[in-house]
């Protein structure tokens, strides 16, 4: 057998990891849930960034500004750990993720990096203003997550940069959220369209509203046109001012294996009523 | 720099490993390679079916998405440590889960086995007495192919309880009885040996190099340049060095494939070369010397029978292989007589058997006989096939199957074996080889697509008069078993219903598409959706209940069906009118739902089936041999492959209540051609009936001989004791059976028996007696339609089948469940397409909660024929259940279905283009 190689590195220390990337192109590894599928071989060709053993890289931490959420997180993690309602979304977002040794493996920093225009992980961040963390030797910059997922398959990170974290506005912390996904069958499924909303109401009227739709256009969408029509609405109104006509000039769906275009906008429209019905809090409804 | 994969040490199964090696390395593959610990399967590659599974540090992971990497100061436990867990017995014994397995009937072919009881045991390390939806989440990560899910959730909802061994059957108690599989135990250990689980010392590991093209014309450059530039390559061969005849087929007659491509790929996957590499050698094909011209392809039937299109198989006009007929009556006149008609379609899609076993094995050379251990359905066809390939006489081809990780038909032809077998015959060392799941899918058989077009008439009684039924079905690429389905179907067509007019018609059609080869029902299931839907079209016209109709027509003993053949042990009516109960309040169940206004409406359907049991009109003998040692060990050569279904368990009891000893005095030997005869293939649902039937003659003979010897008759007992037979009648007898001298097999005494079903030949119209023996069911689906979204929520299904006598009730249940959720995957979800969904999570099959809660009910309607009165089952249980979703989907929605699998965006289309229901 051949022995261990320097193409594999897992540091312990972020400085020692971000000055590994610097000196030169390295494939990060998570989860492993995304790398390991990509082949067919039996290891991973290197060299390789092994960034779980990375001090303060994982666990959920509450600061003034909001909630952190490290970006080796695992799915399990966040679905076990004690979150505000308005994370509800993300977290049944990390229960739906393939099954539980996909949930127990899998990151969410790995699921915004590889960008897949189905990442379950997208959608419930969008609807809480998230934030990323790259790192690098040059220093740490933050981006909104819409301008950190560019395409499919494609980020804002440069090869030497490191996402360390994803950073929730305290702001965003208002409300509640509920995801839904949609699949052809109960487990282990790739989503054909999911949604993610966060609602706040005050006396029965909704006071901000943030939607959002996976895998009906290259990268998830915010959908601010419904968002805004959503403001200032009656509780019991919420769910019919969620309009195809508006959803669909925010998308742009492909058709596939998994569904037609014209299907996508349409199952969109749908799961956003019900999300948002199920986000919001039974007594406000009442 | 950190490298802990250098010599980190890691505690598998409280054992300290140095892990040594490759960091990125899947820990599956250490597991296996390195480790030794088989157990654990690999069945993707990429987390898809969970089959890898194991315990990393309480949590249960995908050991094939896991860097060795990481795990310095890691627990691993993986399915061989089970066992020794906190609380349990310890010291071999199994654990309680494990045994909840066994008593359960939760483990079948035994592939996915270790990956659901290691996700269990991570649930029941911190919640022991979980609820259902607990274990329903915990485990919905593991495909099974076998079950349906049902019996393993029961299993560890019910762990938690210490097990009471299986009280020892007296003689004769056998059939009927719940007896656990007599092969379970390594299945739930961890200790069973599938293709991929053994390979001599020292084997070469071999890779084929595929056609990337649906149809391409191929040359190869330099090969032994890039042999000689590439370190580890062994040899390369092509289709020049087989030395026989470079063509097989499961049916002789038609037998068009090669083992290795010459010159021209005809789909998609299709080996066209073979590259041993040393042991240890990273088996990478990256520049192998070959050249593609893609050619035009053909993926639809109806272009490829169109005049004018190129051909497939230059001998085969319209690539056109075959087609069958049945015609009794004038249908057409009967039709246009008929007060009410009904007239449909269906479209259905390939469909991928899916097993969680990639197909995978082993070969080598022991003196002049070429061994093959690998994994299959086909011991003897198997050897005959690849015999011919390497010109070889069949006697110096030894097949020594292993345990089967599924097959459902695909299995029946044969894969690796003239690869391996040519490898070995040419470098003269070991060799083994296993396919990757990409491998698997797009290089073997698919169920054949079919495109149906059929007519049914009844009078005002709703009495049937006529069928009229057309199928196209896709054959692919390669004949495989094309002929058997455009034989089969036009026979079943009808359905079990008398139909007194009948003109049914199916042709196989080549195209560059997978070869349509066997899955569970040879194209049965395909004309049931056809002729169950219009069924319930038919029942609506006549303003009959949909059930009742059925029952109207249902076939009775004495009836002729559509090829004239007259019927005994008819159970269909028996089956639905155990249904009757549940169809009343099913209807009414969802009679309430739909009373409130909702998107969501619920819809109950009910479908049948028949099928004939073993092969049509051909020959299909299996032979048993049975034995009892000097020493008095009673040994049963059992060579009917058990795939899962529970051959070994079922053939045992026949034989055991025929013979007058209990299973437990049994030992099995085989299957293996150097040791057991033949009993045929584990296809046609004809291992229960017709090795059955030879076991039950092997028994029967064997007591025979054994009351001569005592001089008794009637009513006597047989004891083994030691070496000695005491027979019990009136008066005792001991016959020492070390004083008998042994034959040349090595028995003091045996039987060997053979049984062939007593088939006719079918006519130009295809009259005759094509089957000796039919099995019966029905299924009533409950469910519920999201009208919104087109998903569709099954809430119960309920399976009548008449077994003519139960052999094993647990291993029936476990037919039915898991041929239901085969059926729930062709109705909803299951569409192969080459090129596009090569892998497990683009193709999708049913998970733990795709699979509502099913209840059997066990029909009794002896066959004069079969065994104790026994039927078959294996493939009648897939038939229903498709057409009975989709006309609970039509009673739910109004929507008539004509294209399968009814995919959200399919059934939404539907209800937008209907209307609101």
């Amino acid at each position: 057998m051949t022995e261990a190689t320097s193409d594999y590195a897992r540091p312990t220390a972020l400085p020692e990891a971000l000055a590994l990337l610097a000196a030169g192109p390295l494939t990060v590894l998570a989860g492993g849930t995304d790398l390991y599928p990509a082949t067919q071989a039996q290891r991973l060709a290197g060299p390789l960034l092994d960034i779980t053993a990375l001090e303060g890289l994982a666990g959920v931490t509450v600061g003034p500004e909001g909630l952190r959420i490290g970006a080796a997180t695992t799915w399990t993690e966040l679905a076990e750990t004690d979150l505000p309602p308005a994370l509800a979304a993300l977290q049944q977002a990390a229960r739906l993720v393939g099954g539980r040794q996909i949930q127990n493996a899998g990151t969410i920093g790995g699921n915004l990096c590889n960008a897949s225009p189905a990442a379950d992980g997208v959608p419930p961040l969008l609807v809480l203003g998230a934030e990323v963390e790259l790192a690098s030797v040059r220093g740490v910059r933050r981006l909104p997550l819409a301008e950190f997922v560019l395409g499919v398959r494609k980020t804002a990170r440069t090869p030497d940069e490191l996402l360390t974290a994803v950073h929730i506005p305290a702001a965003a912390l208002a409300g509640t959220s509920a995801f839904v996904k949609l699949g052809a069958r109960a487990y282990l499924v790739i989503s054909i369209a999911m949604v993610a909303v966060r609602i706040v109401a005050e006396r029965g009227r909704v006071v901000e509203a943030v939607l959002a739709v996976g895998a009906c256009s290259a990268v998830a969408r915010r959908l601010p046109q419904v968002e805004a029509a959503l403001v200032g609405a009656p509780l019991s109104e919420v769910a019919t001012r969620i309009t195809a006509a508006e959803v669909g000039a925010a998308l742009s769906p492909i058709a596939d294996i998994r569904g037609t275009a014209d299907y996508r906008l349409e199952a969109a429209c749908v799961l956003l009523r019900r999300a948002v019905a199920q986000a919001l809090p039974v007594e406000e409804v009442a | 720099m950190n490298q802990p994969g250098r010599f980190a040490t890691i505690t598998v199964n409280g054992r300290a490993i140095a892990a040594t090696g490759d960091p990125a390395r899947r820990l599956s593959d250490f597991l296996r390679e390195e480790a030794g610990l088989r157990g654990t399967k690999s069945g993707c590659d990429a987390g898809d079916c969970g089959a890898c599974t194991v315990i990393v540090d309480g949590a249960a992971v995908c050991a094939c998405l896991m860097p060795m990497g990481r795990l310095a100061g890691a627990r691993v436990t993986t399915v061989e440590g089970l066992a020794d867990a906190p609380g349990e017995a310890g010291q071999g014994a199994l654990s309680r889960l494990q045994a909840a397995f066994l008593r359960h009937g939760a483990a079948q072919c035994g592939i996915c086995t270790p990956g659901m009881l290691t996700a269990a045991a991570a649930l029941l390390a911190e919640y022991p007495r979980p609820t259902e939806a607990e274990a329903e989440v915990a485990l919905g990560g593991v495909l099974c192919r076998c079950t349906g899910y049902r019996k393993i959730l029961a299993a560890v909802c019910d762990a938690w309880r210490v097990d009471v061994p299986e009280a020892a059957l007296p003689a004769g108690a056998a059939v009927g009885a719940r007896v656990r599989r007599l092969d379970g135990a390594p299945k739930v250990t961890g200790a069973d040996r599938f293709g991929a689980d053994e390979w001599p010392e020292g084997a070469l590991l071999l890779k084929a190099v595929r056609s990337p093209h649906f149809h391409a014309a191929f040359h190869f450059g330099d090969l032994s340049g890039w042999q000689a530039v590439r370190s580890g390559v062994a040899a390369i061969f092509t289709a020049a060095d087989i030395p026989g005849r470079n063509r097989f087929g499961v049916i002789p007659a038609f037998a068009d494939q090669p083992a290795l491509a010459e010159g021209t790929a005809r789909l998609r996957g299709e080996a066209v070369a073979l590259v041993a590499f040393e042991p240890g050698a990273e088996p990478d094909l990256t520049d192998f010397p070959v050249t593609w011209q893609a050619l035009p392809h053909l993926l639809d039937p109806a272009e490829a029978e169109a005049t004018g299109a190129p051909l497939v198989h230059a001998g085969r006009p319209g690539n056109h292989l075959v087609a069958g007929l049945v015609r009794r009556g004038d249908a057409a006149a009967a039709l246009a007589a008929s007060v009410h008609l009904a007239t449909g379609s269906i479209e259905t899609a390939f469909v991928e058997h899916a097993y969680i076993e990639p197909e995978a094995g082993s070969a080598w050379m022991e003196g002049e006989v070429l061994c093959i251990r690998a994994c299959t359905q086909a011991p003897v066809m198997d050897r005959d096939d690849t015999a011919a390939i390497l010109g070889l006489p069949p006697e110096r081809v030894r097949i020594l199957p292993t345990a089967v990780g599924g097959g459902f038909g695909s299995k029946l032809d044969v894969s690796l074996q003239p690869l391996l077998g040519l490898a070995v015959l040419k470098t003269g060392r070991p060799c083994r080889m296993v396919y990757s799941r990409a491998e698997s899918m797009t290089s073997t058989t698919k169920r054949h697509p079919a495109r149906i077009t059929a007519q049914i008439g009844c009078d005002a009684e709703g009495r049937v008069t006529a069928l009229t039924f057309d199928g196209l079905f896709d054959t692919g690429a390669y004949a495989s078993w094309g002929p058997t389905v455009a034989n089969r179907v036009p026979v079943h067509a009808t359905g079990p219903y008398r139909t007194p007019a009948v003109l049914a018609r199916a042709r196989a059609i080549h195209t560059n598409g997978p070869s349509g080869g066997a899955f569970r029902g040879f194209g049965v299931p395909q004309a049931a959706l056809a002729q169950e839907t219009l069924y319930d079209q038919l029942a609506d016209a006549a303003g009959i209940d949909r059930l009742e109709l059925r029952l109207r027509n249902a076939f009775r003993d004495g009836d002729a069906t559509a090829t004239g053949q007259v019927l005994q042990g008819t159970g269909i009516h028996e089956c639905l009118t155990a249904l009757a109960p549940h169809w009343t309040r099913a209807l009414a169940d969802a009679a309430a739902a739909n009373a409130k206004s909702s998107h969501l409406r619920w819809g109950v359907g009910v479908a049948s089936c028949w099928y004939g049991c073993g092969n049509t009109s051909l020959p299909n003998p299996s032979t048993i041999r049975l034995g009892l040692t000097p020493e008095g060990t009673l040994v049963l050569h059992q060579g009917a492959m058990d795939i899962g279904q529970g051959a070994n368990t079922v053939i045992t009891q026949i034989c055991a209540d025929a013979l007058g000893l209990p299973v437990g005095s049994f030992t099995l030997v085989g299957p293996d051609t150097f040791l057991t005869p033949d009993a045929g293939k584990t296809s046609a649902s004809r291992q229960t009936y017709v090795s059955g039937r030879a076991a039950q003659a092997a028994g029967a003979a064997l007591r025979a001989q054994i009351l001569r010897l005592a001089g008794l008759n009637g009513a006597v007992r047989l004891r083994l004791e030691g070496a000695e037979l005491v027979v019990e009648g009136e008066t005792s007898h001991r016959i020492d059976l070390a004083a008998l001298a042994a034959n040349p097999h090595g028995y003091a005494l045996m039987a060997e028996e053979t049984y062939d079903p007593p088939t006719a030949p079918l006519d130009a119209d295809g009259q005759g007696t094509p089957y000796a023996v039919y099995g019966y069911g029905a299924q009533i689906a409950e469910l519920e339609v999201d009208t919104e979204l087109g998903t569709v929520r099954l809430l119960k299904i309920t399976a009548a089948h008449d077994l003519g006598r139960v052999i094993n009730p647990t291993l029936a249940e476990g037919q039915i469940e898991g041929g239901i959720a085969q059926g729930i995957g062709l109705a909803l979800m299951e569409e192969y397409l080459p090129g596009r969904t090569e892998n497990l999570h683009d193709y999708l099959i049913p998970t733990f909660g795709d699979v509502p809660p099913i209840e059997s009910l066990l029909i009794e309607r002896a066959d004069p024929e079969g065994p104790f009165g026994a039927k078959g089952l294996g493939e009648h249980v897939l038939i229903p259940t498709a057409p009975a979703i989709l006309n609970a989907v039509r009673h739910a929605t109004g929507v008539t279905v004509t294209r399968v699998p009814l995919l959200p965006h399919r059934l939404r289309a539907a209800i937008l283009a209907k209307g609101t229901p």
